[in-house]
């Protein structure tokens, strides 16, 4: 690819001062995410000598996976609620020495709303805080944006009390706050046994964990099992965890409603089919005072398909970007690595980030990574058609039950669109109902509203990628006319 | 065997200009069928704001059309559900300094002979209609007769009403045509549609369905980008922007150029749009457009500097060289009919497009005199690609 700054004769402006010192400085590459994948990126291609930027919209590296307890609250071991805090302190460690040297420009608290250009020529726009920060140019860009929690909505599931899985997680990692005493954990994925586990250590009641899956498909793929002793590691700890504290998986079941006044109270747990659809005559009520929730992830690509990154559909049923081996996006000049290119857990992120900074670089990718990375894609693809939603959930809701909660837009507002005034797909929904216009973005009701719909996931169409202040549009510096 | 279906009227395209040609055709005794290869507003429809403007139309062909669909969308608004949001808001056009006051002055008149009301407002007097807008503008013009709707809802409100048979997310691969060359239908992957007469109501696409008749129609995509804030309380009530005076020294003559509109909508966020390139169907964002667009909002209502945007989104104006639709039965195909072309100003004008297609497939007598508008007529070289403005 000429286009990528590994070509060595690509870089000949003598206006591209070498090193990251000046702030206006064009990079060879531009990362934007430090979460694992973005984290391991960067330390490796300023490694492999390319001056890179890293921004991200966090005060400290490590993103959704390695989230650190605030300082104030002086909490002594983070390493306690990780498995290998050790593969990210050290990285961290060297992100410092390479931004020490002026290798890595490293950019917390910055939140890119879009990257524009083409070919070897970028600009990554950001905004800090209030202020507008300056365009980042780079002659590469690499897109480590992971993924956000995939909320599937019920009745009650905006009562105060319900979280998020993960955030609930989140919660406990960085704040060390239990989002209640009796914590019902439903949803679908390897997460919530992490995540149940997590919040029984730290002292909660878990009275019922409830998984709509099975995990018979696992049974027929013990091959890509035994092939990850990693993760069966990882599902043992969390399984042994969980065990020392009584609670057992209820598989094929999920929380059809969440009940309760000013807060949650209770939930109904009903027994589902094979297609997700609740068997009549199974509920039956949890006594709770919080509820975690969540179905997994979904990559974010408002950026990637901004930029016009080519997408696909996941085993998981989520939409991902469609990448080389070498992680290169259809776009030429963007690379992607981690959630971006299909949820896959921490460790295939870190693979994927020090696979795509070598490729950025021009390097052969060392046969163990690209193994790893294999390695890791077919157990990812095994538990994702494992959780993938059935098609049968959308029975769980009501005709009053809220789909957008940010536009307040019920299940029957967007059947109506559907069936009474040809909306065939989850943007026209939107342009009907509201749904997704609210300051999620749809980040929230995506996946349900495509499903009510009855179309495929559709992918992310956020031209920006998050809210922008008007003054920092209006103050941006104006085009030259050609 | 591909099924067969026949009805009066086959319209191509589902948006708000195929909408409102189905509800007059239907209004007039015909059975449509209405088929698009997407959703209901699926196309530029979905795209675009729902100015329903006079203000901006100097008299002309294309002020006669406004200012039917203005009457009509008055009645349409007494016949659709409220989620239509037709809201007769009115617009305020504002001067930047007397030059331009001046100029709008001899614009204004010009309308007002073409029947549009439009009001002076001195400079003292503007806050009381807008109590935002920034302070020193030399004066502006109101304008009671524009209005707004919500386009997506207005055409599937418009479409639903009006009993047609739908069929999408089928294509128009083919235009079915009889020994004498005269249309017979279309066909799609799954049926043929039969019928004596076909509208192309395919927009920013209509020169591709004109096509698959043998017949051109020039038709270009003008891209248009439009931000979206956080929900407001009400900081603005009417449909506002501002007039600047540019000389045009090449021709000599001086001309009108207009800043992005900016209005509040029923929702709470504020709509600044739109921008208006010649790039062909260019999908990446322009941060260019981003930044005209809100450095003109902010200039016209300064408090909007410190609210958040939290969206923007881009659609393709259908657009001819001359600037007006195609509107009307083609020649050159017996049964072939156009309604499209109508570049940024498809929403407002679709009621009269629909009710001149009602009148021509019926035979009956046109509301208004549709020469101006034939598919036919010489369109002249398109635009020069440097000579952009907003709209
Ligand atoms: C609750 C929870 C528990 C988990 N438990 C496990 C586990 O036990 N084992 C396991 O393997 N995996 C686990 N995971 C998954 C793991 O967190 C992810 O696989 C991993 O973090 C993915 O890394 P990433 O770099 O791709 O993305 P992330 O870690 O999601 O990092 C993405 C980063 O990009 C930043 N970003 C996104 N958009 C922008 C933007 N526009 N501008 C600037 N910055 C932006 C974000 O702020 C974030 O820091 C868990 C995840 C969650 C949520
Ligand atoms: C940013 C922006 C702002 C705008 N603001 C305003 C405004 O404020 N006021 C206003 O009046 N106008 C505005 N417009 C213009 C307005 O949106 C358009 O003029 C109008 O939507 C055109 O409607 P239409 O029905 O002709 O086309 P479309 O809505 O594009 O409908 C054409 C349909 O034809 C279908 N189609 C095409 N080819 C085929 C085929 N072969 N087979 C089957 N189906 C086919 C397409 O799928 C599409 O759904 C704006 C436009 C933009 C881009």
């Amino acid at each position: 690819m000429t286009t990528s700054p590994s070509d060595p004769s690509g870089t000949s402006d003598p206006s591209d001062a070498p090193g990251t010192s000046g702030p206006d400085a064009v990079v060879d590459l531009a990362v934007v995410g430090a979460g694992p994948a973005g984290l391991a990126a960067a330390v490796t291609a300023a490694a492999l000598g390319l001056t890179v930027a890293l921004l991200d919209a966090g005060t400290r590296p490590g993103g959704q996976y390695y989230r650190h307890p605030d300082p104030v609250l002086g909490a002594a071991r983070p390493e306690a609620l990780h498995h290998d805090w050790t593969a990210f302190a050290g990285r961290a460690a060297e992100l410092r020495a390479h931004a020490r040297a002026g290798r890595v420009r490293y950019l917390p608290g910055h939140q890119v709303w879009s990257v524009t250009g083409s070919g070897a020529d970028w600009t990554v726009h950001a905004r800090a805080d209030e202020a507008a920060a300056r365009p980042v140019r780079a002659r590469a860009v690499l897109l480590a944006t992971g993924a956000y929690e995939r909320q599937l909505p019920f009745p009650g599931w905006t009562l105060p009390g319900v979280v998020g899985a993960g955030g609930a997680q989140a919660m406990l990692k960085s704040g060390l706050v239990l989002p209640g005493r009796r914590v019902v954990v439903a949803g679908s994925g390897p997460l919530l046994l992490a995540v149940a586990a997590s919040l029984a250590a730290a002292g909660a009641r878990v009275p019922a964990v409830v998984e709509a899956a099975g995990y018979a498909p696992y049974a027929r793929h013990t091959g890509t099992l035994l092939r990850n002793p990693g993760k069966l590691v990882e599902g043992a700890v969390h399984g042994g965890a969980l065990l020392r504290h009584r609670v057992r998986p209820l598989l094929r079941h999920a929380v059809v409603a969440a009940h309760g006044t000013g807060r949650v109270e209770a939930v109904t747990v009903a027994r589902l089919d094979r297609d997700w659809r609740p068997v009549p005559g199974t509920g039956r009520r949890v006594p709770c005072d919080a509820l975690a929730v969540g179905h997994g992830l979904v990559p974010e690509l408002s950026l990637a398909t901004a930029l016009g990154c080519a997408t696909r559909t996941a085993a998981d049923g989520t939409v991902a970007l469609v990448l080389t081996p070498g992680l290169r996006t259809s776009v030429p000049g963007v690379w992607a690595a981690g959630e971006t290119g299909g949820v896959g857990g921490a460790q295939l992120a870190l693979i994927e980030g020090e696979i795509a900074a070598h490729t950025v670089a021009g390097r052969a990718v060392p046969a163990g990574l690209a193994r790893g990375r294999e390695r890791l894609r077919a157990f990812a693809d095994v538990m994702g058609a494992a959780h993938r939603p059935g098609p049968g959930w959308t029975d769980w809701l009501r005709e009053e039950t809220a789909v957008c909660r940010c536009e307040e837009v019920s299940a029957g507002c967007v059947r109506e669109a559907v069936t009474e005034l040809g909306a065939t797909d989850a943007r026209t929904v939107k342009l009907l109902t509201r749904a997704g216009m609210g300051w999620c973005q749809g980040r929230m009701c995506g996946p349900a509203v495509a499903a009510l719909a009855g179309d495929g996931p559709a992918p992310d169409r956020r031209p920006l990628a998050c809210p922008v202040p008007l003054r920092q549009l209006a103050e941006l510096p104006p085009d030259t006319p050609s | 065997m591909p099924k067969r279906h026949s009805s009066d009227v086959v319209i191509i395209g589902a948006g708000v200009v195929g909408a409102a040609c189905a509800y007059y055709a239907a209004r007039s005794g015909l059975s449509v069928t209405v088929v698009d290869r997407g959703p209901v507003a699926g196309g530029t429809t979905g795209a675009g704001e729902g100015n329903l403007l006079v203000s901006d139309k100097e008299a002309g062909p294309e002020l006669d059309l406004a200012l039917l669909s203005t009457r009509l969308w008055r009645d349409l608004s007494g016949v659709l559900p409220p989620e239509t949001e037709y809201e007769p808001k009115g617009g305020l056009v504002v001067a930047t300094g007397e030059p331009a006051l001046k100029a709008l002055r001899v614009f204004a008149e010009g309308q007002r002979e073409a029947g549009v009301t439009a009001t002076e407002v001195p400079a003292d007097r503007l806050p009381d209609l807008e109590p935002h807008l920034a302070p020193g503008l030399a004066g502006g013009f109101h304008y009671p007769q524009d209005a707004q709707v919500q386009p997506a809802q207005a055409a599937a409100r418009l479409l639903a009403a009006s009993g047609a048979v739908l069929h999408l997310g089928e294509e128009v691969t083919a235009i079915l045509r009889d020994p004498a060359g005269a249309v017979r239908g279309v066909r799609t992957a799954r049926r043929e549609l039969l019928a004596p007469a076909v509208v192309n109501a395919a927009g920013t696409w209509g020169g591709e369905v004109a096509r698959l008749a043998g017949v051109r129609l020039p038709v270009l995509p003008r891209r248009g980008f439009v931000l979206v804030t956080e929900p407001l309380p009400r900081v603005v009530r009417h449909k506002v922007y501002a007039a600047d005076y540019i000389a045009d020294v090449a021709s000599g003559s001086a001309a009108l150029q207009s800043s992005a509109v900016v209005e509040g909508t029923p929702g709470g966020p504020v709509l600044i749009g739109a921008t208006r390139e010649r790039v062909g169907f260019d999908r990446s964002l322009s941060t260019e457009a981003l930044r005209r667009l809100a450095a003109q909002a902010a200039a016209l209502f300064p408090v909007l500097a410190d609210v958040q945007v939290l969206r923007a989104y881009h659609g393709f104006r259908p657009y001819l060289p001359d600037h007006l639709p195609a509107i009307g039965p083609d020649p050159r195909v017996p049964g072939l009919h156009h309604a499209c072309g109508h570049e940024g100003a498809g929403i407002g004008l679709a009621p009269a497009t629909g009710a001149l297609t009602a009148a021509a497939l019926t035979g009956a007598a046109p509301p208004l005199d549709p020469a101006p508008f034939r598919p036919e007529r010489t369109y002249g070289p398109a635009d020069d690609p440097t000579q952009e403005q907003q709209s």
